[in-house]
């Protein structure tokens, strides 16, 4: 193993584990706000009970979110150097602004808000978890922008032996950005509503705290709905785009090797990377990746065999992903309007509460598995038909590397299991449980 | 004045607007086994720090992200090259920061005490290794032409940068042994006042040796030398170390925190200055040393930061003190609730 090899399945660790924090606290904010503007407005107890409780599950959620983003600013420089130095006039700028706009008021907010409850109004104190809920919004536009960038490199120039910003406006404006960052906070709200209403189904089954789980299953179901069928279309468009801008990911997303028009989509198939080509397809959807990919089912889609070895990604790890997030993603879609139609009536329906309650673990998967498409997908490059991620580590020692690796391994193992097990625990206890 | 010199001093200001800020909460976090004795003491110390430690820290971002942005080459090179002792600082960082929020989730005694290890070490750690690593900066660093380190963790470990690591952690602990005494009443508010006393005299002892082994280790007089008005901000330091003991005695607790935070900042601007124009100098060749000029972005880049950073960081510190403002009281009195 070296330090690039190394150094990737670190960074991997580290943002995915980052990565299992970020959606609640984008998704959650904006439900707990809104709880607390309900109380704020109609003075009903139970909204501040329920902004009490998942508040309580979103600090101990926050913490991990916050402690594991700190790390994962300065990795750039530990472990890669080359990279920060040939992109830090565009790609450092972005990280920068993200701090100072953005997490400042975020971190700064969060604590008034946890020892603010006597010290403000409610109306004052329901603004404040608006404002930790904004800034954390925008913290996730710039970090996306920058991770566009990367995907999709715009308003730079070549000098100096690096790349120069040469149009913010065009690095910050870019469609990639736009399409990633609704992606992604669509994908967080959708997380954030089967958390909710996972928890809820928990309660529910056991017949307790019946209004007030139903209030936050209905609260959150809304959110659900409305951003998985948002999810549904805004990726046909991020799609498209990808045609556009990364053929080579999308190649491998649908395992397609040989360029052709009318290029279906199969159901089902198997790649076999080794002998360039899928060891069984069937099932196929006639034209639908012409489609999908250039809106004309004649267009041409250009297969992994179009471009040299060199570049292509992993076929096997995009495939897999791409392949559990749309099924997941379809998944949301189906129960959330089976949940639309039986809302008034959710305690009568234990079976789909259930389905609820074990359905918690699958927004995270489709999350990551959309991260790994990401990032996997744009290999072999670290800034996409730029900077190759071979060129891109630091010239250091490999045992250190190796020795961050495995503190990373066993010190997020620990929190990971440690947080998870506090929040199921508050989780279950329910409202009653909940201090001042 | 060019741009790149602005950034070279914003880069100390932040600097040294992280080592005020999260500086009392390290000083704090690293008291906390010696200063509190029973678990209600122990909640007044993490509620001291509770509703700002987390924008604190945002500090220690920001200043790497300006790093990263307006000087990309010592970004890459200093972090790589710090590469196990920024790990570790990380690591501290992170048992620290959940230790807030995990340490009353279960009523435990156990459960508590290894959170409160977590608490310490996570403060102590950080205190020092700052400091080591700054000195060592100070002193220069095995680094070739490449920018490659050509040193180990132990390179640090030499006897001025340990100098400097005692240096920052009792410039933190009297910081934080002040915060403390301003946030807590009864007994734990006389251990913390007679604890900033008793330290500060070892923090004035360490701040002499340091001044005058940065003569012998360092270049940082040079820039003094050639302008002698420069000794100014060293006179003020010291002016300001020297308030924090007359305040302590005569009981103006505030005022000895605000000569302590001034104390902070005059020791990072002392270093800032005498490196100056070099942030990351190479002890293998002074030419192939990383400067504000040779290692910054392009001006185009310099000059949308600066904007974005006149924007706000007046911002952020406008809602920073209004933060700071509200929970001004001691723990536990009129609306400061004990969270933790």
């Amino acid at each position: 193993m070296d330090v690039l090899f190394l150094s990737r399945l670190q960074f991997a660790a580290a943002t995915m584990f980052h990565f299992l924090f970020v959606p609640l606290t984008l998704g959650l904010t904006i439900m707990v706000a809104v709880m607390e503007t309900r109380y704020a407005s109609t003075g009903d107890e139970t909204y501040l009970k329920m902004a009490k409780f998942w508040g309580r599950l979103f600090l101990i959620n926050f913490a991990l979110g916050i402690v594991t983003g700190i790390t994962l600013e300065f990795q750039f420089g530990t472990n890669w150097s080359r990279y920060s130095e040939f992109v830090g006039d565009v790609f450092g700028s972005l990280l920068a602004i993200e701090a100072t706009a953005a997490f400042f008021l975020e971190s700064t907010l969060i604590g008034v808000w946890i020892f603010g409850w006597k010290k403000l109004s409610a109306r004052a104190h329901a603004i404040v978890m608006w404002l930790v809920a904004g800034a954390s919004t925008l913290s996730a536009i710039w970090i996306l922008i920058a991770n566009s960038w990367m995907q999709h490199p715009v308003g730079y120039v070549m000098r100096n032996n690096r790349a120069e910003l040469e149009s913010f406006s065009a690095v910050v404006t870019q469609p990639w950005a736009i399409l990633e960052f609704i992606h992604t906070v669509s994908g967080a709200y959708i997380l954030s509503a089967f958390f909710v209403m996972g928890i809820s189904a928990y309660h529910l089954l056991k017949k307790q705290h019946i209004e007030f789980f139903t209030r936050s299953f209905k609260i959150a179901l809304a959110f659900g709905l409305v951003f998985s069928v948002i999810e549904v279309g805004e990726g046909h468009l991020h799609g498209s785009d990808l045609a556009a801008k990364q053929p080579t990911k999308l190649a491998a997303m649908e395992s397609h090797w040989e360029t052709r028009k009318n290029a279906p989509i199969y159901l089902f198939l198997i790649p076999d990377e080794k002998n360039q080509r899928n060891l069984f397809e069937i099932l196929p959807i006639p034209d639908a990746l012409s489609i999908l990919a250039f809106h004309n089912p004649d267009a041409e889609v250009k297969g992994l065999k179009a471009f040299p070895p060199d570049d292509r990604p992993p076929v096997l790890i995009s495939f897999i992903a791409f392949r559990l997030m749309v099924v997941l993603g379809v998944f949301f879609v189906l129960v959330t309007v089976t949940g639309f139609f039986i809302r008034k009536r959710l305690v009568d329906f234990p079976l789909y509460l259930k389905v609820m309650l074990f359905s918690i673990p699958l927004p995270y998967i489709a999350i990551e598995a959309g991260w790994v498409l990401a990032e996997v997908g744009r290999q072999p490059w670290i800034v996409y038909g730029l900077m190759r991620t071979s060129d891109a580590a630091s010239p250091i020692d490999t045992a250190q590397v190796f020795i961050s690796f495995l503190a990373f391994l066993v010190v997020y193992g620990l929190l990971g299991i440690i947080g998870f097990y506090l929040i199921i625990r508050n989780a279950k206890n329910g409202p009653a449980e909940v201090k001042g | 004045m060019e741009i790149q010199n602005i950034w070279f001093f914003i880069w100390g200001l932040l600097w040294a607007v992280y080592f005020i800020s999260d500086g009392f909460d390290l000083g704090v976090g690293t008291l906390l086994p010696f200063i509190a004795g029973n678990d209600d003491e122990k909640r007044v110390v993490y509620n001291s720090m509770g509703p700002l430690w987390d924008g604190n820290e945002v500090w220690l971002l920001t200043a790497g992200g300006v790093t990263f942005a307006a000087f990309p080459r010592v970004y890459a090179v200093m972090f790589s090259s710090l590469y196990s002792a920024l790990m570790l600082i990380l690591f501290a960082l992170i048992i620290r920061g959940v230790s807030f929020e995990f340490r009353h989730q279960i009523e435990s005694p156990g459960w508590k005490k290894i959170w409160d290890f977590c608490m310490f070490m996570g403060s102590l750690l950080p205190a020092i290794l700052f400091g080591a690593a700054f000195a060592n900066i100070f002193r220069g660093l095995p680094i070739d032409q490449q920018g490659v380190y050509h040193g180990t963790l132990l390179t640090l470990l030499n006897p001025y940068g340990l100098l400097g690591g005692v240096l920052f952690l009792l410039l933190f602990l009297v910081h934080g042994a002040v915060w403390l005494s301003i946030k807590s009443g009864g007994a734990l508010h006389e251990r913390a006042r007679s604890v900033a006393s008793r330290l500060w005299i070892v923090l004035l002892a360490a701040a002499v040796v340091f001044l005058i082994a940065s003569y012998f280790a360092t270049n940082l007089y040079e820039n003094y030398l050639e302008n002698p008005i420069l000794f100014i901000v060293i006179a003020v330091t010291v002016a300001a170390l020297l308030g924090i003991r007359l305040f302590l005695a005569k009981g103006s607790l505030w005022k000895a925190w605000f000569s302590s935070a001034l104390t902070i900042i005059g020791a990072t601007f002392y270093g800032v200055i005498g490196l100056f124009p070099n942030m990351f100098p190479s002890s293998l060749d002074p030419r192939v040393s990383l400067t504000a000029h040779n290692a910054s972005s392009s001006p185009m880049t310099l000059k949308i930061m600066l904007i974005v950073a006149c924007i706000f960081v007046p911002i952020v510190l406008i809602y920073q003190i209004w933060t700071y403002n509200l929970f001004k009281g001691k723990v536990g009195e009129g609306d400061y609730e004990k969270v933790y």
